[in-house]
């Protein structure tokens, strides 16, 4: 028992427990799932689907934080991919009626890809060469990435017409959503990596002691540069599937705060903000608690002007249950009233 | 002789920490008007002595008298309002104020309520300016602190420490980050000082400089009082055999084993040509032979830990040319250094040694891994192999190989550190003082180990304070004094003969 207390996902896993369980009590049908049209129905596949883009950026942010550092510029990238992406498949109307992609699709899917690992490592070679704290660093393209954006777009909301690139965040595969699928395989492909390979021992390794990894001849300037790349990269994979999603891209909206929900999820799921200890798994709970404490917050029709201020509370009281000061307060609380 | 004015006594001074007796009976007399050296060693209780004497620090026992009245700093700030004022290795002026506003800091003037109240800057600027140039210090109060150069920002510390009035002046390495032209401009404000009758305490690791400027000197090792001494009367022999506690006369057999087999006509597995870095090392040559325990011996700031790193490429070289067998080797990165076959155990473990949360099987395997590289992956089996392995070899307590490396004691830290290196089989391996701060059996059989090591054709590099370790497992030793090659001695060679190179400067 208190070996499984003690297990990083414990708490986390807890919290997303008593989530789930307080959303069925307000709506009976929440946990339930029908087979609809081939594919799954329900709440649960709704916030699993809805959570995907969150889930994606904060596994990237989750290693970046593993390193000792913080990108706060992927709100950002989720945007400059949106954008691009929307502008290469353009699509327009042809004669016949069918819709005719401008660039072929996977040309203009890597194209947004790519671009968002540039800006990935752009922020790397900020935090690593030019050695600017990481939120400076970051800064910069949080504030200058909008705009690029916004110029990408010319300020408007472009429209993708071309049904194939609709299916990144509305398609279906065996029953699940595509969003789903992509975050998932994105976890188990970096759990395989970080557990099969040397990078996760040289990640913690920098993240708990940079200088101690450097003695050690750990390359670590060449590891952390790849972090942000691939923290750009995973930015930019979210970017396709909210613009997929909405078949659209809007440069002021697309990914906004995405970077703090990023940042809420890694912590909730138990990542050390300091360096070193990380939780990939955790991180995917923590995603997964906050697009479940937003659809709570819907489905219970609390009033928009106040929903902010219900979020707050519930994360407040989702960080207070994870807190293990906060726990033993409780605990010798509750023995002195016994006694 | 007529004996100045006493302005400070400390007597029977203890203090103890978890674990160790810091102190304990220590005494320290400071006269007005003269320069006062406070020496020992490493963990001889310097500091543990300034920090009572300006109130970080409450003594376990003991009594301190100022000008006659007994006294008892309770912080800092309360030292500076009896009259004892610091000054600590970094300078701490505040880089965005300017300097008029670092030096009248927590006491600036105020404007009477009748123009507004408030601080007056016009009287705070012209305080300062009066007392850097009472001081002789020509230096403009309006600019920022932040961009001046170091020396400057510690002329200007000084003159803030001395601006309450200060009666006794304590200066805790001041000369550690200043070139000799600096260390010249402060020492010309210290004599102003003596000369105004402050009583100053300067605590230093070069003893050209104690000689240069102090009057008298008090000498503390583990913690001890030694003696108090003149400086005329006591030469740098004398001064070396207090702080280290043995007679220059007595003589420890060399332990050593046999020289490894000298073929002349094979090449050194590690050359270092004219290697040097501005302010830390002057251009020397070094060489290691395979199976072979080289010494670097020298007092702090010496030059060794700097010779260290720059051989291990953990600091820039200026110059310097290093071959490995005999071919010019790229070694620009610490993984550069690791795919050479060099090993590096840090001095500092807590900061560049250990990762304290990872577990000890992790910090065993990280530098093998590292060499290996992101592709060959050591599965946990593997690590566990070589760890366990390691951890039994060098005899590290630990309840389980699995335990993160933060809960060890010091010592078994340090062998898991040695384990570490040991895991790539090095053909050179570097130690920095792996004896510091660990029990004498774990000593023991550490310098066992690093005899093992040479023997199975390891070129070791052996970092030491304490001579007699030195002198026990070297094939050779290398002196180093004032970031320079001082002598090297053949196998065999007493301590004696290493103070004497240590010492060469200042034969009396």
């Amino acid at each position: 028992m208190k070996r499984l207390t003690q297990h990083m996902l414990f708490w986390p896993a807890i919290a997303l427990a008593l989530l789930l369980v307080a959303s069925s009590l307000f709506n009976p049908s929440f946990l339930a799932l029908t087979w609809r049209d081939g594919h799954l129905y329900g709440s649960v596949v709704d916030i699993l689907n809805r959570a995907a883009p969150l889930m994606v950026v904060s596994l990237g942010m989750t290693l970046v934080i593993a390193v000792r550092g913080l990108d706060i510029s992927v709100g950002a990238v989720v945007a400059i991919s949106a954008a691009v992406v929307a502008l290469m498949i353009g699509g327009s109307f042809s004669a016949t009626g069918t819709v005719q992609s401008a660039h072929p699709l996977w040309v203009a899917l890597t194209t947004a890809l790519a671009v968002a690992a540039a800006c990935g490592l752009w922020n790397g070679l900020l935090v690593v060469k030019a050695g600017m704290q990481p939120i400076v660093a970051t800064l910069i393209l949080m504030v200058a990435g909008r705009g690029i954006a916004q110029l990408l777009t010319g300020g408007q909301i472009i429209t993708v017409y071309y049904p194939p690139f609709f299916a990144l965040g509305n398609g279906y595969l065996i029953g699940l959503p595509v969003a789903l699928w992509i975050a998932g395989s994105l976890w188990l492909a970096l759990h395989l990596v970080m557990s099969r390979t040397a990078l996760g021992l040289f990640v913690r390794s920098i993240g708990g002691n940079p200088e101690a990894a450097r003695v050690a001849g750990v390359r670590s300037a060449a590891i952390t540069l790849c972090v942000y790349t691939f923290c750009g990269l995973a930015a930019g994979v979210a970017g396709l599937i909210v613009s997929s999603n909405v078949k659209s891209a809007d440069a002021n909206n697309a990914g906004q705060l995405l970077e703090l929900d990023a940042i809420l999820a890694v912590t909730l799921g138990g990542t050390a903000l300091t360096g070193g200890r990380f939780t990939l798994a955790g991180t995917v709970i923590g995603a997964l608690i906050i697009q479940t404490l937003t659809s709570m917050i819907y489905s219970l029709g609390v009033p928009p002007e106040v929903n902010l201020v219900v979020k707050a509370t519930l994360v407040f009281a989702v960080m207070l249950l994870q807190s293990a000061e906060f726990r033993q307060l409780v605990a010798r609380a509750a023995r002195g009233s016994t006694t | 002789m007529n004996d100045p004015a006493i302005v400070l006594r400390a007597r029977d001074i203890s203090r103890a920490f978890p674990g160790v007796q810091a102190l304990s009976g220590a005494e320290l007399t400071l006269r007005a008007g003269e320069v006062h050296a406070l020496m020992g060693q490493n963990g001889a209780g310097k500091s543990t002595l300034i920090k009572i004497l300006t109130g970080v620090y409450a003594p376990d026992a003991g009594s301190i008298e100022l000008l006659g009245n007994a006294v008892t700093p309770r912080s800092p700030i309360h030292a500076q309002e009896l009259g004892i004022s610091a000054v600590h290795q970094e300078s701490h002026l505040l880089p965005n104020l300017s300097v008029a506003e670092n030096i009248c800091a927590g006491k600036y003037p105020r404007r009477p309520w009748t123009r507004g109240g408030g601080i007056d800057w016009r009287e705070t600027g012209r305080r300062a300016a009066e007392l850097l140039a009472s001081l002789g210090i020509n230096l403009d109060v309006a600019q920022l602190a932040g961009p001046l150069p170091a020396a400057l920002q510690q002329l200007a510390t000084v003159a803030r420490a001395v601006s309450t009035d200060a009666r006794v002046l304590i200066l805790d390495e001041p000369t550690s980050s200043l070139d000799a032209d600096e260390v010249q401009a402060l020492f010309a404000l210290i004599r102003r000082l003596r000369d105004k009758g402050v009583a100053i305490l300067f605590v230093t690791h070069f003893l050209d400089q104690v000689y240069e400027i102090c009057d008298r000197m008090t000498i503390l090792r583990n913690g001890k009082f030694v003696g108090e001494y003149a400086c005329a009367k006591l030469d740098t022999h004398g001064l070396v055999a207090a702080m280290v506690g043995r007679e220059l006369a007595a003589t420890t057999r060399s332990t050593a084993t046999e020289p490894a087999d000298g073929n002349a006509a094979t090449p050194p597995v590690l050359a270092a040509r004219n290697l040097s870095r501005r302010g830390q090392l002057k251009p020397m040559d070094v060489e290691l032979k395979r199976g072979e325990v080289l010494g670097l011996a020298g007092l702090l700031g010496s030059g060794r830990t700097e010779l260290a790193r720059l051989l291990f490429a953990l600091d820039k070289r200026d110059t310097g040319d290093i071959s490995i067998d005999g071919k010019p080797a790229k070694l620009d990165h610490p993984a550069d250094a690791l795919q050479l076959g060099l090993g590096f155990c840090p001095e500092d473990r807590k900061h560049s040694g250990i990762i304290a949360d990872l577990s000890v099987r992790e910090n065993i395997a990280l530098a093998l891994q590292a060499r290996m590289g992101l592709t060959k992956f050591l599965t946990v089996a593997e690590q566990r192999q070589i760890a366990g392995k390691l951890v039994a070899a060098l005899g590290i307590k630990t309840s389980s190989i699995e335990t993160p490396i933060g809960q060890l004691s010091g010592g078994n830290q340090q062998k898991a550190i040695i384990a570490r290196w040991l895991a790539t089989h090095p053909r050179v391996l570097i130690l920095d003082e792996p004896t510091r701060g660990i029990d004498i059996a774990a000593k023991q059989e550490l310098m066992n180990e690093i005899l093992d090591l040479a023997r199975g054709g390891t070129a070791v590099l052996f970092i030491s304070a304490e001579i007699d370790e030195v002198v026990r497992v070297s094939d050779r030793i290398l002196v180093l004094r004032d970031r320079n090659k001082a002598g090297e001695l053949p196998r065999g060679a007493d301590e004696n003969a290493v103070y004497e190179l240590i010492a060469a400067s200042h034969k009396a």
